[in-house]
C-alpha cells in the first residue's frame, strides 16, 4: 500500500497520507479514511529532504501569510492561492490581563484574518490549493457559517465552481456572508452533525473535493500555521500555555502538530506547552468525555448558541483529550450566559469583537484562571478563531442601546449626564 | 427482514463496488454477521476483535445515530435504512 510520490519535487517535503490509527499508508490523493481500519488520514513530511534547510530567517523573508510556512504545508506549487491569509495580529494583552491577574497573556487574533474574517481561511487556503493540484473543478464543505464563507470566497478567487451545505437556522451574517460569493448554497433540515453526513454521502457521487471530507487531510494541515505564527511572533520560542476553541478537535491537534515540527527542525526550543480546550456546554462531548476518563466520544445534540463549534460528534475528539492530558492541560465548559459575557469581556478590555467561539474561549480561560489552573507567570496564548459581526444575534439584548438625542447641544448634555449615572450604577441588563 | 445498507467509498471494494446492498438482520449485531456473509472481509474492517465498533465508525438507522438509540442491539425494522459513515472533521 505505500507509495510514494512519483514526480517528487526537492521543494516539498510531501511523503504520503498515513492513518493516525493503524499506521497504513496511501498515496496523496483526495481520500481522508483508512480502508482497513477506518481511522483518519493524516499527511506525513519528510524534512529531511528538503533541498533547501528550513531557517527562520528564510521564513522571515516569504510572503506576509500563512505561505511563508510553505515547506510545512502539504501542497506541491510554488504558486499556492495567496490572498493574504494570516499573519494575523498577536497581542500582548495589558487589561483582560490584569483584569484576570496574568502577567504574561497573548491574544491570537484571528477575527481580522483575511478574506472572510475566521481561522478558517487557513484551512481553506491549503485546501483548494491542494484541490487545484488534484485536478478538481467544484469545491464544497459542509460547514457551520465560517468554513462556507471562506470556502465560496477562496473558490471565487481561485475560479473553481462551489456548492456549500449548511444547517438551515445559522445565523443571518454567516448566510450571508456565504450568498454574496454566489455559490449554490444548499440549507440543510438539521443540525451540522446530519449536514455533515449528508456530505459524506455525496462527496464520493459527484466528483467534487469536499474541504473537510474527501480533502481533510490537507485542509486540517492549515491549521498548523496557528502554532507557526504564535512561535514566531512570540519571537521563535513556544509558549507556556494555550487556550483554544474545541469543536471537532482538528484545530488543537494541528497546533500541537505546528509546534512539534518547529521543534524537530530546530526552528525553536523544546519546551512543554500546556493544551488547554474549551467547549460550549450546550455541546460539550469532548469536556464530558474528559471529564469522566473516557478516551472515547458519546456524541450529543447540539444545543448552545456557540453554532460555529456545536459539533456533536467530533472526529478528532479523542485525540484533543490525549494532548490535553499529556500536555498536563484540561479541557473545560462554560455557559451561554458565560459565552456573551466573555465576547463582552474581550470587547471592553481589548477592542475585540468576537463570535461565539472566542466568547466561550475567554469563558473558559477566565474560569480556568479562577481555578487556579493557570499560573500567573505562564505564557498564555489565547486563540480566537472568528469574527463577531457574523454572530450579532448572540450579544443582541446584552450591549445597552444607543442614546438617541435631539441635533440640540442641550439634549446632547443631558443625555451624557444619563448615561453617567448609569455607568456609576453600573447599570446592565440581566441575562435571563 | 430486509434492511438497504449504505456503504461508503472505503468499503466498497468489498460490495464490487455497490453503493449499497440489502441485507437481512433484527439488530445491528445480525446485520454485521449478514454483511459478514455477502462481503466476507468487512466485519473486520468495521469492527474490533472484540467485536465492538470501532471508534471511527458511525451507524446510523434511519438517519439517527446508533450511539442515541441501542448501540449494536438497535433493533432493525423491514424497510430501515442503515448507513455506514467514517468520521468526518469540520466547523
Amino acid at each position: 500500500m505505500t507509495q510514494t510520490l512519483t514526480n517528487q519535487s526537492l521543494s516539498s517535503a510531501l511523503k504520503a497520507l498515513k492513518c493516525k490509527e493503524c499506521g497504513a499508508e496511501y498515496e496523496l490523493q483526495a481520500t481522508h479514511v483508512c480502508e482497513f481500519c477506518f481511522g483518519p488520514l493524516e499527511v506525513s513530511y519528510d524534512f529531511s529532504r528538503l533541498s533547501q534547510p528550513i531557517t527562520r530567517e528564510g521564513i522571515e523573508a516569504g510572503p506576509n501569510s500563512i505561505w511563508r510556512y510553505r515547506s510545512f504545508l502539504p501542497v506541491e506549487t510554488d504558486t499556492p492561492i495567496d490572498v493574504g491569509t494570516g499573519m494575523t495580529p498577536l497581542l500582548k494583552s495589558h487589561r483582560l490581563a490584569r483584569q484576570l491577574g496574568l502577567k504574561s497573556l497573548y491574544i491570537k487574533n484571528d477575527a481580522v484574518n483575511m478574506p472572510t474574517l475566521s481561522f478558517k481561511d487557513r484551512v481553506v487556503s491549503v485546501a483548494l490549493t491542494r484541490a487545484q493540484e488534484l485536478g478538481f473543478s467544484t469545491v464544497s464543505c459542509a460547514s457551520t457559517g465560517n468554513l462556507a464563507n471562506s470556502t465560496a470566497a477562496i473558490a471565487t478567487r481561485a475560479g473553481l465552481d462551489c456548492c456549500v451545505f449548511i444547517p438551515a437556522d445559522l445565523e443571518a451574517g454567516k448566510v450571508m456572508g456565504t450568498l454574496i460569493y454566489g455559490p449554490t448554497v444548499m440549507a440543510v433540515q438539521g443540525n451540522y452533525d446530519q449536514v455533515n453526513r449528508l456530505c459524506s454521502e455525496v462527496a464520493n457521487t459527484h466528483g467534487w473535493g469536499f474541504v473537510n471530507i474527501n480533502l481533510r487531510p490537507y485542509y486540517s494541515e492549515g491549521s498548523k500555521t496557528l502554532g507557526y505564527e504564535v512561535a514566531e511572533q512570540l519571537g521563535w520560542e513556544l509558549p507556556d500555555h494555550i487556550v483554544a476553541p474545541l469543536a471537532s478537535g482538528s484545530l488543537f491537534t494541528k497546533i500541537y502538530k505546528g509546534f512539534r515540527e518547529f521543534v524537530d527542525v530546530g526552528l525553536v526550543n523544546d519546551q512543554a506547552v500546556r493544551f488547554s480546550g474549551a467547549q460550549a456546554e450546550g455541546c460539550s462531548p469532548i469536556a464530558q468525555a474528559y471529564k469522566e476518563g473516557r478516551d472515547f466520544i458519546n456524541p450529543v445534540k447540539p444545543n448552545t448558541i456557540a453554532k460555529s463549534i456545536a459539533i456533536g460528534n467530533p472526529a478528532d475528539g479523542v485525540y484533543a483529550i490525549d494532548i490535553a492530558k499529556k500536555t498536563n492541560g484540561t479541557i473545560e465548559s462554560v455557559t451561554d450566559a458565560e459565552i456573551v459575557e466573555g465576547i463582552k469581556l474581550l470587547a471592553e478590555t481589548e477592542g475585540i469583537f468576537t463570535e461565539t467561539a472566542g466568547g466561550t474561549t475567554i469563558a473558559v480561560l477566565k474560569k480556568l484562571v479562577e481555578a487556579g489552573k493557570i499560573d500567573p507567570d505562564e505564557k498564555t496564548v489565547v486563540y480566537i478563531t472568528g469574527n463577531g459581526l457574523k454572530t450579532q444575534e448572540a450579544v443582541q439584548g446584552y450591549v445597552g442601546q444607543p442614546l438617541t438625542i435631539e441635533p440640540k447641544l442641550g439634549s446632547f448634555e443631558r443625555a451624557l449626564e444619563r448615561s453617567r449615572t448609569l455607568d456609576r450604577l453600573d447599570w446592565q441588563p440581566v441575562l435571563v | 427482514m430486509s434492511v438497504t445498507v449504505l456503504i461508503p467509498t472505503p468499503l466498497q471494494k468489498l460490495t464490487k463496488n455497490q453503493a449499497t446492498i440489502k441485507c437481512d438482520g433484527s439488530s445491528i449485531s445480525e446485520l454485521l454477521e449478514s454483511l459478514e456473509q455477502n462481503c466476507p472481509g468487512i466485519k473486520a474492517r468495521l469492527c474490533d476483535e472484540q467485536g465492538e465498533l470501532r471508534r471511527f465508525v458511525n451507524f446510523y438507522v434511519n438517519n439517527e445515530d446508533i450511539r442515541f438509540l441501542e448501540g449494536q442491539k438497535t433493533p432493525l425494522q423491514d424497510g430501515d435504512e442503515v448507513s455506514i459513515i467514517p468520521a468526518i472533521a469540520g466547523g
